[in-house]
């Protein structure tokens, strides 16, 4: 028998399919449907890939009646943005220039959320290369907030974020560089986990800014995204930045209460420009993990104003450098007509990079000009280090932090498109954590009037993965914020 | 040659790139094999193709071999260095970067000794830093284009110079110095035909006497040691010929053409790369901590030069100290012969050299279980020759049945009575026969032609067929001719 996949958690669906409640095929099929139904006006998928579903779910079904194990997350289908690679299936990054890639490799997440036995049902939209606030900046076709269709989802994990709100898949990954994950995690109402940098390998994850680019992933509550992160999680000798220790007990954690946590407020997150509503919100999701049994300490990140500044600076220089190799000679886009080897060049990336990615890459190539390193990228790398410095000292008067997302719910499509100043100041809560590189989690908090959710972000000091989800477990234990869910708007 | 001769006007003044490609299993960030010679694009792989999402991890191996080649030239081996990326756009490129080092390189200073025609020189380097070598570009008749990756991400190391260097003959040498010392360092084959060694030289010229240094161009593309001496040879008199003219020499680089013997402009320092240099975001610091370090140095083997001081202390000549020297196997091969032979290192040398290196084509063979004469064998021959068991001619015969059966020259000896005569009597005999049918030298000997001393033993020899102990032929004839 199919359950009713609308606001259905990913653990309650695995944990059917491993009883034999139901079939994987039949959750697969659900998820289908619903797709077919609903993404036309979300937008959320780029490529769906139903038959290898369906037979990665026969495969399952087959092992279960088999009495074989089939992984924690055994049957339960979920969705990639499009910046993970797929061995044999298009992987884009939601950009022209990749039209057409097919990987002949598959990422490391990817490849540990199906030996768990995660189906996956296709690749999900975002913004170009991950550049982006909003998803208006994928090359195909934009994503709509599930909440309201005339608004955006956030970005760059747009796709992502959606699905899961929409109950398009049980779960998602996604990747945060400056708060791709946790901005559309707010703007939808989901949960969404930016982990340590290092916790989640980068290998098979396309560059954006390689000292930024955390993976991790979307869930519909605190605890399906703790299931999906302990099966991505760990090291990976394929990637040399990632942390050598295993995955942590993400889940156990979700239920353990946050008795005796401290939890640090601080100024910085509160101040002027912040919706009236988003503040109200967060405060009293504050007074609950008070409520909780938390102990709130007011701390202070004082270089929190250049968190901004520094993260463009070393973000388009490192991505001017990563989307060195778009060149038309190996894979993906190359221009018809070429007369020489620099008009190859010239006009494949003109033709293929959309608005964004050429400004940063303009702008990164700027600042790692000749003579002027010091002065831009090693000065940005300097404040990253104070930044950090600031995190280290509030988690020595605390075990978490407690701020908005987001410092307003999601706008509407084209609102800031044509300002790109405006639309980077969407990121001003989380662009410090990546900088950091300690983990953060976005959870809804609550709804403005108008029905838009509004996001809590818990942040911890490095590899405190479980604090994080200590506390989000906990207010969401407290709250019902997470079970109202977006109307189907077919 | 122009070795610094002062006729010429001007002083060149020269230091040389040189990039070695590391004969490392894998390639220096991947899992692909890093040998020479497979079939198009057969050793690649997601990370050296660059593909979307790949990373690189740093190979122990190739920093192993660096840290090797610094300890070998005395450089200091940073215990913290990192990698950056190093940009520009080229088809055999395929990140749009190469992975190089750039602020922090692995080893700083060093020198490279060597000797030019007797003397020594020494050669003060800048800096020896790893990086991922390209890929080919291949170009067909009919124009097409393609790219071969199988050379992208072989690990190089490149050693830059001071430039100490003042004419191309040294130049050459610093370059065959490198290919000996890394061949013995057995970090690199060394080969330039094959591309395991290349070179690109910084050129200027000034006046005999002036400090400052004068404008100088880059020449890329010298991939033989003749093209070392030519490239930098017509670089000085394309330059002398500016200067004399009153022209200036313009900062370039420029590109040999080894086939027309000639250099071209390739761009000049206006159009040189921007490579916006910054730290490797997916490559945390190399750290070589001092455990490392002491395994490397305990690795290293006796080194070109001081084996070649060695062997001018024991008695050799600098010309057989050089070949000796100049391959690692042949020095290996001199020493274990030397060691169950000691007091004849001359002969073992003339030996080693004349008779065996003319058998082997490839020196690596020397110390191989397929050597017919192992270095024992060889020392036992010359003990049985210098004891004069044998003669030198029948030594020689010896030797070459040695290496055609793989027989050691004892056994040959007792089989076959190769051996000279030990009979005393049977030696007068044959002399005085000889010296009974030699009526006319003798009384030219007695009469103080002493010289005619060869004549007699070359026939008493004659007479015994060889076999015949030349020392004990001589006292006799001696006693005979008295």
């Amino acid at each position: 028998m199919a359950p009713d996949v609308r606001g259905a958690s990913l653990t309650a669906l695995a944990a059917g399919v491993a009883t034999k409640t139901w079939k994987s095929r039949d959750l697969v099929e659900a998820y289908l449907e619903r797709i077919a139904r609903l993404d036309k006006n979300l937008g959320c998928f780029l490529l769906i890939d139903g038959e290898g579903a369906r037979a990665k779910a026969d495969a399952i079904d087959k092992k279960i009646a088999a009495g074989e194990s089939v992984g924690s997350l055994g049957g339960v289908p979920i969705g990639l943005k499009d910046i993970f690679v797929t061995r044999g299936i298009e992987t884009t990054a939601g950009s022209k220039i990749l039209k057409g890639f097919i990987p002949p490799y598959e990422s490391t997440a990817s490849s540990r959320l199906a030996a768990a036995g995660a189906i996956s049902l296709g690749k999900l939209n975002m913004d170009e290369f991950a550049m982006g606030s909003s998803n208006e900046n994928s090359a195909f076709h934009p994503v709509h907030n599930p909440w309201d269709l005339e608004r955006v989802p956030g970005g760059s994990s747009g796709g992502s974020a959606a699905a899961v709100a929409a109950s398009l898949c049980a779960g998602t990954l996604g990747t945060d560089t400056g708060g791709s994950i946790r901005q559309p995690a707010s703007l939808c109402g989901v949960v969404g986990i930016k982990p340590t940098y290092g916790r989640v390998s980068r290998y098979g994850v396309i560059a954006f800014a390689s000292s930024l680019d955390h993976p991790g992933p979307f869930g519909r509550t605190v605890e399906d995204a703790a299931a999906l992160l302990e099966v991505i999680a760990g090291h990976d000798p394929m990637d040399s930045t990632s942390i050598p220790q295993p995955a942590g007990r993400y889940r156990e954690a979700s239920k353990a209460g946050l008795a005796g946590l401290r939890v640090g407020v601080p100024k910085e997150y509160f101040q002027a420009g912040m919706d009236p509503e988003v503040e109200a919100a967060v405060r009293a999701a504050l007074d609950e993990l008070a409520r909780a049994g938390a102990t709130l300490v007011p701390v202070s990140l004082p270089h929190t104003q250049y968190a901004i500044a520094t993260y463009y600076l070393i973000c388009t220089a490192e991505a001017s450098s990563n989307l060195a190799r778009y060149d038309g000679v190996r894979y993906g886009h190359r221009t018809a007509d070429a007369g020489s080897l620099e008009e190859l060049y010239a006009k494949t990336r003109g033709e293929g990079f959309g608005n964004e990615p050429k400004r940063r890459i303009i702008l990164g190539t700027y600042v790692l000009r000749a003579g002027y390193y010091d002065a831009y990228y090693g000065k940005a790398l300097r404040v990253r280090r104070l930044i950090a410095n600031d995190f280290s000292a509030a988690f020595s008067q605390c075990d978490v932090l407690a701020t908005p997302t987001s410092p307003t719910a999601a706008f509407k499509i084209g609102e800031r498109s044509a300002d790109p100043l405006q639309m980077y100041l969407a990121d001003i809560y989380t662009v410090a954590p990546p900088l950091a590189g300690v983990p953060a989690l976005s959870q809804c908090c609550g709804f403005t009037k108008s029905g838009l959710p509004i996001g809590l972000q818990t942040i911890g000091p490095p590899l405190g993965e479980e604090a994080v989800f200590r506390v989000a477990g906990a207010y969401e234990a407290r709250t019902d914020w997470h079970k109202r869910l977006p109307e189907d708007k077919s | 040659m122009s070795q610094g001769a002062k006729k010429d006007k001007y002083e060149a003044v020269i230091g040389l790139e040189v990039h070695v490609q590391l004969a490392t299993r894998t390639k220096i960030f991947s899992i692909s094999s890093a040998a020479f010679g497979a079939e198009p694009n057969e050793h690649t792989d997601p990370v050296c193709l660059g593909l979307p999402g790949a990373l690189p991890v740093l190979n122990r191996e190739a920093v192993e071999s660096a840290v090797r080649l610094g300890l070998a030239v005395g450089s200091h081996i940073r215990p913290r260095c990192r990698f950056s990326r190093k940009h520009y756009f080229y088809p055999d490129l395929p990140k749009g970067f190469q992975i190089s080092q750039y602020d922090e390189p692995l080893c700083d200073g060093g020198v490279v000794t060597f000797r030019l025609n007797g003397e020594v020189r020494q050669i003060r380097l800048t800096r020896i830093h790893m990086e991922d070598d390209a890929g080919k570009n291949i170009h067909d008749a009919s124009g097409v284009s393609f790219v071969d990756y199988n050379r992208a991400g072989v690990p190089l190391c490149e050693i830059v110079s001071e430039p100490d260097i003042r004419t191309s003959d040294e130049a050459a040498e610093y370059v065959r110095a490198i290919r000996t010392l890394v061949r013995y360092l057995g970090i690199s084959d060394g080969n330039m035909e094959e591309g395991s060694l290349r070179c690109d030289a910084n050129v200027s010229i000034r006046p005999w006497g002036e400090t400052k240094l004068g404008t100088k161009a880059e020449l890329k593309n010298i991939n033989s040691f003749k093209n070392v001496r030519d490239a930098i040879e017509h670089e000085i008199a394309r330059q002398t010929v500016l200067l004399d003219r009153g022209e200036k020499v313009v900062q370039e680089t420029r590109l040999w053409d080894p086939d027309r013997g000639i250099s071209a402009s390739m761009r000049s320092k206006e159009q040189a790369h921007d490579y916006r240099y910054f730290p490797e975001p997916d490559l945390p610091p190399v750290v070589v901590d001092e455990a490392w370090l002491d395994r490397a140095r305990a690795s290293l083997p006796e080194l070109p030069e001081a084996r070649h001081a060695r062997y001018l202390g024991i008695g050799l000549s600098a010309q057989d100290a050089s070949v000796l020297v100049s391959e690692r196997p042949i020095g290996d091969y001199f020493d274990a012969a030397l060691a169950a032979a000691p007091v004849h290192p001359k002969k073992i040398a003339n030996w080693l050299i004349n008779e065996v290196l003319g058998r082997v084509d490839d020196p690596r063979r020397l110390m191989t279980d397929s050597i017919p004469v192992p270095p024992v064998a060889l020392a036992e021959l010359v003990e049985l020759v210098e004891k004069g068991t044998l003669s030198g001619k029948l030594g020689k015969e010896v030797f070459a049945r040695m290496w055609q059966e793989k027989r050691r020259a004892a056994d040959i000896v007792a089989a076959e009575s190769v051996s000279l005569m030990s009979d005393t009597g049977a030696i007068e005999d044959a002399c005085k026969r000889v010296v009974e049918r030699s009526p006319d030298e003798v009384a030219r000997y007695r009469g103080g032609n002493v010289k005619l001393i060869g004549f007699f033993v070359g026939n008493v020899m004659k007479e015994t067929a060889g076999k015949a102990n030349p020392k004990t032929v001589n006292e006799i004839l001696r006693k005979l001719l008295g």
